[in-house]
């Protein structure tokens, strides 16, 4: 048990852990998608799990991803509890329609009669070199879909907790797993997983009094870092990790930016319709009279996902971040 | 040695995973639609079966004409009748057992009233008040579908979840000929097939998916014949002839149950009615066409054979159609009735717990409401 605590694990190991641990305690719970039984998916997050569940719980699927989730509809509206993989970011759009028409709003218009736990795995965002379609931040298009969850871990203790809160719960998941985080190290015992905060709530993952950054999934540690490297420029930055797009923590945000007067949102998405302009909206309507600076955007471009030889100029990076810092001393320049 | 040195001599011989297939003439369908009525067969039809086809055929045909003119009234936002493929809709609920499941499209309020629903609740949908009148789980009637085709894989995975379950179950999934152009249509029989799940597809082929005839759908000799790619059984059955369409979908329900997987059945009909009221067929058809298919209607198929059997006479027309004005005596009445709404539902059933952001929207609304209660006042 010792020395399984002090070897660090990966963000994939611990929500292979999930998967495990919510298998085993809730016969119910099947996984399902392509290549996740014999291969263990394309980034090994269900490895072992079909030796351990058999092919009935733990099924490769036909390569169809509307079929793979259209077919997790019935299976939840016959009491099963799917976690469905969608393997990449961009292979989930087929699914669409089955998310948005069906899986979103089952519980709606059936008066609460037939609700759908399903969690939807999909392995999102840039970073890792991906060719084309590989890399994609679809979180706008899940957010903007009422009646889905969505929730992006960053941490590896949020990735086990998040995913067995995504898995226990009676409503759709959309579960964003940031691809560039799965190999993340941290000190974390997978037979002693301690409780995170639930679906729901923002953590702050750096106290600090003159700014804040507001981030999630694949760009907190790049915050954290670059709120480490503002401390040379005399900011103490803090950085709150939201967790979860759907449902959202207004109170952690809201109280987090009355304190430091400034906020820069920073996400990997485009900025144009994305959620940074949604969360500054919120954050403006919340704190006018606490702001001492316009709600900042630091984003992706707002362009296709574009090759992995020019991603590192489209990821927001921390010399973008702080470059926007820096715009926050607003009243002064103005 | 080369390959061109070895010209001649060569033989061709099949790659290293090759296999002989099977022969898939087991699942290719008739030439022509099955029927039953008509025909010599039909002496060996149940007489309780047919008299149950028969009340249940002229039932469906007054809730249709019914339906319709509550359109004309207001009462329903639309209608998209079934009226001429009624022997789809009634064989269809009545080949199922209780605890097996059905999946209807928008124009399958028949099959679900059929299968036991209220008549009031089934229209919900199309009056307006709400999108699911009923708990589906209730009489296993899934809600009514209005994205073509997306109904197909919650079947499959349904009647998948059943068998891993253990429990004795099939689904039964309703789609159009239009229907089976869409990407959820090849997904769900491919899903059905790989699975071997117990389900059972029912295209209802009426000619039109909308304005836009079969042959502008599809280049396959038959809809049926669209199994025999995917490895399942493909049925090709006169949907006017509900003998013939009961039987058929009775075989590939109990193919289904004991194991067998899937089956694709074509019902052949026609679709009287112009897609909803809202349609204008004459655009797209002509009436003399209508009119042949006027004379194979349904129940006009089946009362000859019961008249013939003596299994019916003139009051045995007229009950059926007694109880039919019953139904929809008693349809238009509660139809007419202004359904009471409460407009806080709408925050009720989106989230098993409201967001937060849910929880402010809905004490605006409620202000608003109280607002305007006042100031009725």
């Amino acid at each position: 048990m010792t020395t399984v605590a002090l070897k660090p694990a990966t963000m994939a190991q611990a929500l292979t852990r999930a998967l495990c641990d919510a298998m085993t305690a809730d016969l119910t719970v099947h996984v399902m998608g392509e290549d996740v039984g014999t291969l263990g998916g394309v980034f090994r997050v269900t490895d072992g799990l079909a030796e351990e569940f058999g092919e009935d719980r733990v099924t490769d699927t036909p390569l169809a991803e509307a079929g793979i989730l259209g077919t997790a509809v019935g299976m939840a509206m016959y009491g099963l509890r799917p976690v469905v993989e969608m393997q990449f970011d961009a292979f989930a759009y087929p699914a669409f329609e089955q998310l948005i028409s069906h899986v979103a709003r089952m519980r709606n218009r059936t008066r609460g009669a037939m609700p759908l736990p399903i969690t939807i795995r999909v392995p999102y965002g840039g970073g890792i070199g991906g060719v084309e379609h590989h890399s994609d931040s679809s979180e706008a298009y899940y957010m903007a879909t009422p009646g889905l969850h969505v929730v992006m871990p960053a941490t590896v203790a949020d990735a086990y907790g998040l995913l067995r809160a995504a898995i226990a719960s009676d409503d759709p998941v959309v579960f964003l797993e940031p691809k560039r985080l799965y190999w993340s190290k941290d000190a974390w015992n997978p037979e002693e997983p301690q409780a995170v905060e639930p679906i729901g709530r923002a953590v702050v993952r750096r106290a600090g009094r003159s700014a804040t950054l507001l981030t999630y999934g694949p760009s907190v540690p790049v915050c954290l870092e670059a709120a480490e490297a503002a401390t040379a420029e005399g900011w103490d930055l803090e950085v709150v990790d939201l967790r979860s797009l759907v449902p959202f923590d207004d109170e952690t945000v809201a109280a987090s930016v009355r304190r430091t007067g400034r906020a820069v949102v920073v996400h990997e998405s485009g900025s144009y319709g994305g959620p940074g302009g949604e969360i500054a909206a919120r954050v403006t309507e919340r704190c006018f009279h606490h702001l001492e600076a316009p709600v900042l955007r630091v984003a992706g471009f707002d362009i296709p996902y574009p090759p992995p030889m020019l991603e590192r100029h489209h990821l927001p990076g921390v010399d973008r971040i702080l470059d926007a810092v820096g715009r926050l001393q607003w009243e002064a320049e103005n | 040695m080369t390959v061109m040195e070895q010209r001649g001599a060569y033989r061709p011989t099949p790659p290293p995973a090759w296999q002989p297939r099977t022969d898939p003439a087991p699942l290719l369908p008739d030439a022509l639609p099955y029927r039953v009525l008509g025909t010599d067969a039909a002496a060996d039809a149940d007489p309780a079966l047919l008299r149950r086809l028969y009340a249940e055929l002229v039932r469906g045909r007054r809730y249709n004409t019914q339906a319709t003119a509550l359109t004309k009234q207001g009462r329903l936002a639309v209608y998209p009748s079934s009226t001429g493929q009624e022997a789809c809709e009634v064989a269809a609920a009545l080949v199922l057992e209780d605890r097996d499941w059905l999946f209807p499209s928008y124009r399958d309020t028949l099959a679900a009233v059929a299968r036991g629903l209220d008549p009031v609740q089934a229209l919900t949908l199309l009056r307006g008040d709400w999108h699911t009148g009923y708990d589906p789980r209730e009489h296993r009637v899934a809600p009514l579908c209005t994205p073509l085709a997306t109904q197909l894989p919650h079947a499959v995975g349904l009647a998948h979840a059943a068998r891993l379950k253990g429990d004795d179950v099939v689904a039964l999934a309703l789609v159009g000929d239009g229907g089976t152009s869409e990407g959820d249509f090849h997904e769900a029989l491919n899903f059905a097939a790989v699975w071997q799940a117990p389900v059972v597809f029912l295209v209802q082929n009426n000619g039109f998916a909308i304005s836009v005839r079969l042959e502008k759908q599809t280049a396959a000799p038959s809809l049926a014949h669209k199994a025999v790619g995917y490895g399942m059984p493909g049925r090709l059955v006169d949907g006017n002839d509900a003998v013939a369409v009961h039987q058929v979908l009775a075989g590939a329900v109990a193919h289904a149950r004991a194991g067998g997987g899937p089956t694709l059945v074509e019902a052949v009909t026609y679709r009287i009615d112009a897609h909803t009221n809202a349609d204008d067929a004459t655009r797209y058809r002509v009436d003399a066409e209508v009119e042949t298919w006027r004379a194979h209607d349904p129940i006009v198929l089946l009362e000859h054979e019961l008249t013939e059997r003596g299994l019916l006479d003139e009051d045995g027309v007229r009950a059926a159609r007694d109880a039919a004005e019953t139904m929809a005596a008693d349809l238009r009445e509660r139809m007419n009735q202004d359904p009471v709404l409460d407009p806080m539902d709408l925050f009720a059933h989106v989230y098993a717990e409201p967001t937060p952001q849910l929880r402010e929207q809905e004490a605006l609304l409620r202000a608003e409401l109280a607002a305007e209660r006042e100031g009725a006042q």
